[in-house]
């Protein structure tokens, strides 16, 4: 590049486009691999994601724990057994009805319920019903959603009518009073359509109940985000292509709500526990005697006089749990869409 | 203006028809127990059965059921499985519980939720950020009856420092009525505030580095009057729809666990007694009642919006 | 052959800017915006500040009003607005000055007016800021305002909200609210940027009847050469957070000193002249604005660069004759006029046209 006549001064050097690739390091980055990358960076949201996974691992391990030190189940009740405490023989549940606190020992290691249950076991086992009831019933309003919002939104028309005002009728319930309507008719005999029975006592119930609450809240955006995807320029291209509406649909569409569902997933699944637990406390959600943290919490605060680590401890777990989650999903939807604005009701 | 105010309440009487039957229909076509059974008592005798079927029309067809039933909501003459009283009547002393709750806990809310949003906003990615956000994220995860039925036990009861639930009515005692509200607002605001914060937050900072905030600082006013008249102002306008939604559900029911964990007897309560006792006209009518509720909020919300944002207003 | 920077005015410059440098901590480094900038600003003269984007232009601009202010900037250097310094000035002092003495107009009027507010009420709450006018007055100078800058029935305007305004009914107002408190140098910001190309002329003519009007300076910030050639006084050319030429329009248009200025002149497309094989363009990108080549930022771009081009070249005066004509390039007068004659039409001049000042 010395003194020569500048002749191709006015004209792109092939170099240039090299340097130009080279400083567009970004290029060919996919918008996941960024968002991942977004997201391991935030350490705070790491760490209450593994916060939960061990939780989960926790709960996971209650037989463990149960046969292990606790030498009991979560239904084998201990009302008229004495323990050796300090040295004194004390009764499990006293005469007066009150139960033994925190032994912090194998046994009883978080106290006794007014039955003579193991707190702790029953804390573990109630774990495992909670967070399947609401990991299932995230993931199945996360499916219907797409499903139903997808449908509505590309479709239009009468679909779209039917569905739309169908989510309207639901969304226009507040969450609780619909969850607590279809909750307290189904467990009386549970659910029974055409060949599809569901007993009284299944989990299904529950899962069932609050997927179907939750759906507006989610279906409604997609629905939104569907609608104005369908008239940008790649899915006309697709339709100028001949292709027909499903697969437009499943490989125009889809993809491009990918992101939007995952942001929903964490808060889904922390208000599917939250709205679990509420239909426990009022005693319309997991059936006695399985345990779950709602219907902990529901029995301890019925007997908080009796002792306040009865409601404290399953309160505490869901607490820490649906912190978790909330933080993780947080920092989720920094990473994969910083200016969503998602929010799913109470 | 005219048009659409029909269409509003059209739409109105839609959404209480739709809500209506579907109530309905939860509680008769989905198997849950014989009203009649209920309402007989222990070990009833056939023929009682057969009387109480008769006389309140159990043996008709749904879909009659149902018109006589709606009949009897807009004539004020429904009366209640259980408790044989009319749901009317039981209804109109609860509504003023549910209203207090619902205003005061909105005034709270809206209050803290947005100090505490603009402020996180202000110290975006500094340690007070951080630290109150994780706090507002611990008030929305933590369920509204378990730190209602704590705060009872340890500072109603333990301690002594409010009273244990209950609601005393507001011509009755005033301070009373404040007294005894002020755990329950705080109870019920926790979650919104939690929320609402955090929506604010990220409204203002997007509003922040906006280019008319940019013009306001050229123009030369003080930092405070550009954060508050044209910064939190734009923000605040997308919260105005949340909070009118929230506050109809509220409204309609959806205090529920408030009002039972503080034994408020409002209508939330009255809806999930009536619900547990599979007692349907007290649900029919909260379930219309709410749906009336959110409704009409909603068009408040919508009106609103137009007046803070004259964007909206001419499209 | 070595003054500093200075405009040819009567009673001393009104603004002295004076080895100013930004810079700001990003996520990908250390950015630094502004590199170096000395110049002066006469009262009622107009400086154009051109460059492309990165360049620096705009920052400059606005930390003269301390908009660039945050916890991620850094500044050096000073500018002296009537004796007061305004680069470590305290907020309260740049209040003072914001609008009532140096006011600034954006880039995008659709996005630099306040959406949900009346524009008689923005205009308004500047006016009321710095002067104890009531509510009344105020509205009746916002109507004069709107008047002289061209909106039509503008006391029925004055109540209206931006988007009921089109693109450059908008800028008028911005530069109706620029105005508003009369100051003495005016900021434009790419003003015709985001305009049509018809629009554009209007604006220009506005802000140059203004200045007619009011005797205030202009700063006019942009990327564009030809939006300059009517309304500038003179040019300083940045580039890469530096100014690499600085002088009057004529000597910028008619003995450009720098290579880049070259480029840009050549770039300019030439309806008189024979059509080019290929839109002229200056070949390579900018440098990235936190990695910059060591002296002469535009080493890396310019065909002529050689070996003294590793130094920094100081902005001094080259050419005999014109002390207020100023640049960076290393290369003897003589053979920059050489290497510039060389190529005829291409670079928008003819050789017969290269007249020294």
């Amino acid at each position: 590049m010395a003194t020569e006549p500048a002749t191709d001064f006015s004209f792109e050097r092939p170099a240039t486009y090299e340097e130009e690739a080279r400083r567009e390091g970004a290029h060919g980055v996919s918008p996941w691999r960024l968002a991942l990358r977004r997201l391991k960076r935030n350490r705070v949201a790491l760490a209450f994601g593994f916060l939960f996974i061990v939780v989960v691992g926790l709960c996971l391990a209650a037989p463990l724990w149960a046969n292990g030190p606790a030498h009991t189940d979560p239904f084998k009740n201990h009302l008229t057994e004495t323990i050796v405490l300090d040295g004194k023989k004390t009764n499990v549940v006293s005469l007066e009805g009150t139960p033994i606190g925190p032994t912090w020992k194998g046994r009883f290691f978080l106290g006794a319920d007014t039955n003579g249950r193991d707190t702790a076991v029953r804390l573990l086992y109630g774990g495992r019903n909670s967070l399947l009831i609401g990991c299932a019933a995230a993931l199945i309003t996360a499916c219907l959603s797409v499903l139903l919002g997808t449908l509505a939104g590309f479709v239009r028309g009468f679909t779209d009518t039917v569905i739309s005002r169908t989510l309207d009728v639901i969304w226009a319930f507040p969450v609780i009073l619909l969850g607590v309507a279809l909750g307290t008719a189904l467990s009386l005999q549970g659910l029974e359509l055409g060949p599809v029975k569901v007993g009284a006592d299944s989990k299904l119930i529950p899962i069932l109940i609050i997927s179907v609450v939750y759906v507006p809240y989610m279906a409604r955006p997609i629905r939104g985000q569907v609608l104005a995807l369908r008239e940008k320029e790649f899915v006309e291209a697709a339709r100028a292509q001949g292709a027909n509406p499903l697969r437009i649909m499943v490989s125009e569409i889809l993809p491009n709500l990918s992101s939007t569902a995952i942001v929903f997933v964490p808060l889904l699944v922390a208000n599917a526990i939250l709205l679990e637990a509420a239909l426990g406390f009022l005693g319309v959600g997991v059936k006695p005697p399985e345990p779950s943290w709602g219907t902990m919490i529901g029995d301890g605060v019925k007997h908080i006089l009796s002792g306040p680590h009865l409601a404290i401890v399953p309160g505490l777990m869901l607490v820490t749990t649906v912190l978790a989650l909330n933080v993780f999903g947080d920092g989720v939807r920094d990473a994969f869409d910083p200016r969503a604005t998602v929010r799913v009701e109470h | 203006m005219g048009r659409f105010v029909v269409r509003r309440v059209v739409q109105m009487l839609i959404v209480m028809f739709a809500v209506s039957v579907l109530t309905f229909l939860i509680f008769n076509v989905l198997p849950g127990g014989d009203p009649a059974l209920r309402m007989a008592g222990r070990n009833p005798d056939p023929s009682q059965l057969k009387r109480i079927r008769a006389d309140w029309g159990f043996n008709d067809p749904v879909y009659v059921q149902y018109f006589k039933t709606m009949g009897q909501v807009f004539s004020g003459d429904l009366i209640s499985y259980s408790t044989q009283q009319n749901v009317w009547q039981e209804l109109k002393g609860r509504i003023p519980r549910t209203f207090a709750l619902a205003i005061g806990a909105t005034i709270m809310w809206m209050v803290f939720a947005t100090a505490l949003g603009l402020y996180t906003a202000i110290k975006a990615g500094k340690f007070a950020d951080r630290f109150l956000t994780i706090i507002a994220l611990i008030g929305i995860s933590m369920p509204v009856f378990w730190i209602g039925a704590l705060m009872n036990y340890y500072l109603g009861f333990k301690l002594g420092w409010f009273p244990n639930g209950g609601y005393v009515p507001f011509f009755d005692d005033p301070w009373q009525w404040f007294y005894h509200l002020v755990m329950p607002w705080t109870a019920l605001s926790l979650l919104f505030i939690g929320v609402y914060s955090r929506i604010l937050r990220s409204n203002v900072l997007d509003t922040i580095n906006e280019d008319y905030v940019r013009t306001a600082r050229a123009k030369g006013l003080t930092e405070r009057r550009v954060l508050i008249n044209h910064v939190l102002r734009n923000s605040l306008i997308p919260v105005v729809t949340l909070w009118g939604l929230d506050f109809g559900a509220v409204v309609g029911g959806g205090a529920i666990l408030t009002e039972t964990v503080f034994e408020l007897q409002g209508v939330g309560q009255y809806a999930a007694e009536s619900i547990g006792q599979l007692d349907v006209p007290p649900v029919l009518f909260v379930t219309i009642f709410g749906a009336f509720f959110i409704v009409l909020l909603n068009t408040v919300v919508d009106v609103l919006y137009a007046a803070l944002d004259p964007r909206v207003r001419l499209s | 052959m070595s003054s500093r920077p200075g405009g040819a005015g009567t009673a001393g410059p009104l603004l002295t800017v004076d080895d100013l440098h930004v810079s700001f901590a990003t996520e990908d480094g250390v950015v630094q915006a502004v590199d170096g900038v000395s110049f002066e600003l006469a009262a009622g003269e107009v400086l154009a500040v051109v460059g492309e984007s990165g360049s620096g232009k705009s920052v400059m601009a606005m930390t003269l009003m301390g908009l660039t202010r945050s916890p991620n900037a850094r500044f050096e250097g000073k500018a002296f607005y009537k004796g007061a310094e305004l680069v470590e000035a305290s907020e309260d002092e740049l209040r003072a000055v914001r609008a009532a003495e140096i006011a600034i107009i954006f880039q995008d009027p659709m996005t630099s007016l306040n959406p949900v507010q009346r524009i008689g009420k923005q205009i308004i709450e500047q006016i009321q800021e710095h002067e104890a006018l009531p509510d009344q007055q105020a509205l009746e100078r916002a109507v004069e305002l709107l008047e002289r800058v061209g909106i039509p029935r503008a006391r029925e305007r004055v109540d209206s909200y931006p988007f009921e305004f089109s693109g450059g009914m908008r800028q008028r107002v911005m530069i109706a609210l620029a105005m508003s408190c009369d100051p003495s140098i005016l900021i434009a910001d790419e003003p015709t940027t985001a305009l049509d190309v018809t629009i554009q002329a209007q604006i220009l003519e506005r802000i140059r009847e203004l200045r007619e009007q009011t005797g205030a300076a202009v700063i006019l910030v942009t990327h564009d050469l030809g939006v300059v050639a009517d309304i500038a006084d003179r040019i300083a050319v940045m580039y890469a957070g530096r100014i690499v030429e600085q002088g009057t329009l004529d000597q910028i248009f008619y003995d450009p000193q720098h290579p880049y200025t070259w480029g840009l002149l050549g770039s300019i497309m030439r309806v008189d002249k024979p059509r080019p094989q290929r839109l002229p363009a200056i070949a390579g990108l900018p440098p990235s604005l936190a990695d910059r080549p060591e002296g002469c930022h535009f080493r890396p771009r310019c065909p002529h660069e050689f070996a003294e081009c590793r130094k920094v070249p100081p902005l001094t005066s080259r050419v005999e004759g014109q002390p207020d004509h100023f640049d960076r390039c290393w290369l003897p007068v003589d053979q920059k006029r050489d290497k510039r004659e060389v190529l005829p039409g291409v670079i928008g001049l003819d050789s017969k046209e290269a007249a020294p000042a």
